[in-house]
């Protein structure tokens, strides 16, 4: 069937089979690479992208219900004139990833989680991220580079995050 | 891992969704948010042939205050309960639970209605909507019907829902009784339940003690004769026939469930 | 101009990796798009579902009969086993020997055609009995290589022991039997891989902590000469010891890519990796443990079993266990003697740690157990056993050699920043009223051996016209940082700033020489290499600047602050990098070099663990974790703490979550990331780690390694403090994981021992 998505602000479509998982669309489809695999049973979190604004992991969603939505990966999340998104620079800031392979599902978790709640403390941090799993940093380093973020005062989402055009 | 070939069909309506069910019978399959049937699929422990997408029937996404009841639309996303203030108010119960199931991602498309029709007897919302007394309410061929909850769930992954019948709404009485409580008791945050309990008032709904949520009636007979909070939660595992696992067997379930049980009907009490 | 270069060292340099990684992500396997791989067909493994079975036969009639398909190969077509008798085949032959085992590989045009078409291999099996535990494979009664007569692949020690003797003058004996239990290394990148067969060559692309080993791994698999043998390690996501070299799956996808002539690429799914990738630990141990009522340790006595799996890839892990038996302790008398088993579950090899920490783990549940035999505080009873600091270098009864270490500094320090006497006074306080939530405090004083496989490691600096450098080296990255770290040993010794310095590693046609990362090996081999290979380049270049310079090489001197050479005290005769490089022969400026050590090196620290357990139903939470882990010096101590955390989750996943579950048909029960149960952020504290470092002299730079120091030090810890937290309730011991089921069940069980003495005693 056919799937058009709004992929980082960019229409994105493609005849699909049926089955395919808006994973598989966002890596083999779109180009995007940086969401990843990581397990079978919706338990680990790397394929976290925002769906309208919102995290979903990826593997668990087939691109026809995505069909018409919009989805930012972390590769939409930087300016376009390379200028991090403020959670990508408090996880560099704060070594926050190791290997990587987490770190994109890890980075759009954070971002949606601090759309939600903008100022959370380390307890809403942790259970906010249970759906992510990292085997490198042991957390301690994520956590704080979100309450880093957390911590910078009046802080707006960016275009990007709202699935608008970059 | 990805699921056996299928074709999908996507329902603009709920009258084309059932048209859909019909077309297909047994070999279709609904998809709402996707989070109980498509992990299925991928390990290719579901193999529907025809899946239909109620995914967008925004009409069925809804929190309403009906009077004496609140009524809330089957695909109702657990982050708009866990968020809701009228169910804050009303049904917190609900609204702490939704905030339980799964992770934030899953919150984000898991819908309640697609909790309970897949009856996984794990899940934390079932036991809820049995202590809760609710309503459920199906469209089918034949029309519209309304379930109790305690006829709902038949056995394990089986529910009451005839095949090609949509499960539109769950209708929850407000409780006379405004003490509640949710324990559920798992070794990491992220797992499902190994028992868990829901109660409102006198009404305590289990989660992973048998084959089906089920409600501890025996603990409720008790209560309603008049014993305390401690004699009562001893009853909790009484008639229940939890299953044995890797992470506990029949008897710490049964441990669990009169422990979390009187920490429920404590916490309940104080919220009273 | 720029400010002063040097003094990076020690310093908490940002990566320069990230950037990348935090944008586009990583260029893992899996993420590879390149010209040579356009059009590469999909592989796909057909695995054994029977944990032990004969193969009578397999029909891929109808899997080669489905579109898309392009091939189906089984263990007839594969090349020959070697003539070893537990050689492990790369597609199974007549038996398969555990859940998980590969037994055909189907080849398609992409990965969704390939789980359909796998799923239409029809394999017979003739079940044959499981060797599920320990106890089924030291029966003998059902063999897995039926030709060797015996399950037992390996034995040592037990020829010394003296028996009884070894506790003569103990005034107290303890011991108990305890499992270290086999767990899943899941790194969150699966194994994969990539190759293309051209011009009589092979080149791979694989997910592998060493490029140069798998490379001899594929070429004596092929039959080729090394040279003909080309391995590319893109970015890999974690490999925790289980990516060491390269597995059979990869050998066989080299195989059939060269069977074939054409390009192939495969990447499991994690329910694969969870069955197929190597585990890790395994051991059932015996301990007894010997000593005066005073606290002094005589004797300790170590027996295990260590669990291959269905085939022996991990000999080294029991002798490593071994040679770290007495951990920390000067201990008198020790024995220790292993079995080395096979089963019919998937092997086992190297995991974060290998082999140490289950030593480790081993012996500090003995000192505990002793402590508690003798009702002394566990803190006294190990500051009394440490080994002195006047006692280094210290070689052990096993026959290790400890090189530096203050092993009692590290656990005051630890107590003192934890408030040791506090939370003991706290933790009286619940005991007396009983509470339902007691406190548990634990410890574990470690030491652990680093680089100890004896194998040196390439270094090679190439300096350019432009004034950039250009590292090569055999260390392998998969996570450590290695680029950040590397190109600060270059900018702290030849003053070119690290911007300016590129990291290249894992392909062996550019860095054919090279063992790669494991065992905490890298910076005190690796960093080591390319500091030697900065100090070479450096007398290089001191001839050559003064040519350039027309003086004597005495004339010249370095400024490593700025990069420049120029004549001893006069100004304006700056030379730089760029320019001395111009002036250097058609190799230009260079320098290649392989570092070796003379020993290993041993790491050692303390670890504190405080925890809650809810005594109703079990459960217990880690709400603090406090420890020292010294590494000699740190040369970027942001990369150190990162490695300290990751391994100290990852050892309390051990101690509180993690255990791979077979049932007694050798089924494996955990078999996806919703049954394995990794730990997540909600079931961990931050961290406390406080700052030691003692310098060794092994290596130049001072540095031991610290990659699984965390690991070995925490997970001790952390059982520890389960067992402390219900040792007044009348609990000795609960093996890991420590599940709320186990604790809830100790505690039972203890209640009930003391119920049933209370009643012997009213009896009397």
């Amino acid at each position: 069937m056919k799937v058009e998505l709004t992929v980082n602000g960019e229409l994105v479509a493609a005849d699909v089979e049926d089955r395919m998982l808006l994973v598989h669309y966002l890596r083999d489809v779109a180009g995007l690479t940086a969401t990843n695999v990581g397990c079978d049973t919706t338990s680990c979190g790397a394929c976290t992208v925002l769906l309208d604004g919102e995290s979903v992991k990826s593997c668990t969603l087939l691109a026809a219900q995505a069909d018409g939505a919009s989805v930012i990966t972390v590769e939409g999340l930087a300016d376009a004139d390379g200028t991090l998104h403020p959670v990508q620079q408090a996880f560099r800031e704060q070594h926050g990833l190791q290997c990587g392979f987490c770190t994109p599902g890890m980075v759009m978790a954070i971002v949606s989680l601090l759309r939600e709640n903008p100022h959370p403390t380390e307890e809403q941090v942790r259970s906010g991220l249970e759906g992510n799993l990292c085997r490198c940093t042991g957390y301690h380093n994520i956590v704080k580079a979100a309450l880093a973020v957390g911590r910078l005062s009046g802080q707006e989402s960016t275009a990007a995050e709202n699935g608008s055009a970059l | 891992m990805i699921p056996a070939q299928f074709s999908y069909r996507r329902a603009a309506s709920v009258s084309e969704a059932l048209d859909l069910a019909a077309e297909y019978g047994e070999d279709a399959k609904f998809l709402a948010g996707g989070h109980s049937l498509l992990p299925l699929m991928k390990l290719r422990l579901a193999l529907p042939e025809v899946i239909i997408d109620i995914g967008r029937l925004r009409d069925l996404s809804y929190i309403t205050d009906g009077g004496d009841h609140i009524a809330v639309g089957a695909l109702t996303r657990h982050h708009d309960l866990e968020h809701s203030e009228l169910l804050a108010r009303e049904l917190p119960l609900l609204a702490h639970t939704a905030g339980q199931v799964g992770d934030p991602q899953i919150r984000h498309r898991g819908t309640i209605g697609g909790s309970l029709a897949h009856g996984d007897p794990a899940s934390d919302l079932p036991a809820v909507v049995l202590a809760l007394d609710a309503t459920l309410v199906a469209r089918g061929p034949a029309g519209e019907r309304e379930i109790p909850s305690g006829e709902f769930f038949d056995s394990l992954f089986e529910t009451a829902l005839q095949p090609g019948e949509l499960l539109t709404e769950i209708r929850i009485p407000k409780p006379p009784v405004r003490g509640w409580s949710f324990q559920k008791f798992t070794k990491r945050a992220i797992d499902w339940a190994i028992v868990g309990v829901a109660v409102q008032g006198n009404a305590v709904g289990l989660v992973n003690m048998g084959e089906t949520p089920l409600r501890a009636t025996a603990a409720e007979r008790a209560l309603a004769s008049g014993a305390g909070l401690t004699e009562a939660a001893a009853l909790a595992a009484e008639g229940a026939h939890p299953s044995a696992d890797i992470n506990a067997s029949r008897e710490y379930r049964e441990h669990l469930a009169r422990v979390l049980v009187g920490r429920a009907l404590e916490e309940a009490a104080t919220r009273a | 101009m720029d400010g002063d270069r040097t003094g990076v060292l020690g310093t908490r340099v940002l990566r320069i990796e990230d950037q990348r990684l935090l944008t586009v992500g990583g260029t893992y396997v899996d993420d590879l798009d390149i010209p040579e791989l356009a059009g590469a067909a999909r592989v796909t493994f057909v695995r054994s579902p029977l944990a032990h079975a004969l193969v009578t036969a397999v029909d891929a009639s109808a899997a080669r009969g489905e579109p898309g398909v392009i091939a189906v190969l089984t263990g007839e077509d594969a090349p020959p086993l070697p003539d070893e008798p537990l050689a492990e085949p790369l597609l199974a032959g007549e038996r398969v020997r555990f859940v998980g085992e590969p037994v055909a590989m189907v080849i398609t045009d992409g990965q969704y055609r390939g789980e359909d078409a796998a799923e239409l291999v029809s394999v017979d099996y003739e079940p044959l009995p499981a060797v599920a535990s320990l106890d089924d494979a030291l029966a003998d009664e059902t063999l897995l290589f039926p030709a060797t007569g015996s399950n037992v692949a390996g034995a040592a020690g037990a020829e010394d022991s003296t028996g009884d003797a070894l506790f003569e003058g103990c005034e107290v004996v303890v011991g108990a039997t305890i499992v270290n239990q086999r767990v899943a290394p899941v790194p969150l990148e699966v194994r994969g891989a990539a190759a293309t067969w051209a011009d009589d060559r092979l080149t791979m692309w694989a997910s592998t902590q060493n490029s140069q080993l798998a490379r001899f791994a594929v070429a004596g698999t092929l039959g080729l000469p090394p040279d003909a043998v080309r391995i590319i390690t893109p970015d890999v996501g974690g490999g925790f010891g289980a990516k060491i070299a390269v597995d059979r799956e990869h050998l066989a996808v080299a195989w059939a890519t060269r069977h074939l002539g054409r390009p192939l690429r495969w990447s499991e799914t994690r329910s694969e990796n969870m069955v197929a990738m190597t585990h890790g630990r395994a051991q059932r141990q015996e301990i007894t443990i010997g000593g005066t009522r005073d606290g002094k340790i005589l004797a300790y006595r170590f027996d295990f079993v260590q669990d291959s799996g269905a085939y022996p890839r991990a000999g080294f892990l029991p002798s490593l266990t071994r040679l770290m038996t007495s951990g920390a302790y000067l201990i008198p008398r020790v024995e220790c003697s292993y079995k080395f088993v096979l089963t019919s579950t998937t092997p086992i090899a190297a995991y974060r740690g290998a082999g140490r920490p289950e030593a480790t783990a081993a012996v500090e549940r003995a000192v505990d157990l002793f402590a508690a035999g003798i009702g002394m505080d566990p803190a006294e009873v190990r500051r009394l056993n440490v080994v002195p600091p006047d006692r280094f270098p210290y070689t052990t009864p096993t026959g290790a050699t400890y090189d530096t270490g203050d092993y009692a500094v590290a656990l005051d320090k630890v107590l003192a920043a934890a408030g040791y006497g506090e939370l003991r006074a706290e933790q009286a306080a619940r005991r007396e009223r009983g509470d339902r939530v007691q406190l548990g405090l634990g410890l574990a004083t470690y030491v652990e051996i680093t680089a100890g496989d004896g194998g040196g490691e390439s270094g090679r600096i190439d300096i350019h016209e432009d004034g950039t450098a250009t590292v090569f080296t055999g260390s392998s990255a998969h996570g450590q940082g290695h680029a950040t770290a590397w190109s600060m040993l270059v900018q702290e010794e030849l003053g070119i700033a690290m911007g300016d310095v590129t990291v290249v590693h894992g392909d062996t046609d550019i860095i054919p020489t090279g063992i790669g990362t494991f065992g905490s090996r890298s910076l005190q081999l690796g960093g080591a290499a390319v500091h030697k290979a900065a100090g070479e380049v450096k007398e290089q270049a001191r001839g050559l600047a003064a040519e350039l310079a027309g003086v004597t090489e005495q004339d010249m001197e370095f400024d490593p602050r700025l990069g420049v050479w120029r004549v001893h005290g006069e100004s304006g005769t700056d030379l730089e990098w760029g320019k001395i490089a111009g002036a250097a022969g058609p190799d230009g400026l260079t320098a290649d070099v392989m570092f070796t050590a003379a020993s290993p090196t041993f790491p050692f620290g303390a670890h504190l663990a405080v925890v809650e357990v809810d005594t109703e139903t079990g459960k217990v939470t880690l709400v603090r974790h406090v420890t020292v882990d010294d590494a000699g010096v740190l040369v970027n101590p942001l990369l150190a703490e990162g490695q300290r955390h990751g391994g100290i989750a990852q050892g309390a996943a051990q101690a509180l979550l993690e255990e791979v579950v077979y049932d007694a048909d050798g089924n494996p029960l955990t078999g996806t990331l919703a049954d394995y149960a990794i730990i997540t952020a909600t079931e961990l504290p931050s961290f406390e780690l406080v700052d030691s470092q003692t310098p060794t002299g092994i290596n130049p730079l001072g540095v031991k390694g610290i990659g699984e120091a965390g690991t070995i030090g925490s997970t001790p810890a952390v059982q520890n403090a389960v067992v402390d937290a219900v040792a007044h309730l009348g609990v000795r011991h609960i093996d890991m994981p420590t599940t709320p089921q186990r604790v809830w069940a100790a505690i039972r069980e203890a209640a009930n021992t003391k119920a049933m003495d209370t009643k012997a005693e009213a009896a009397r």
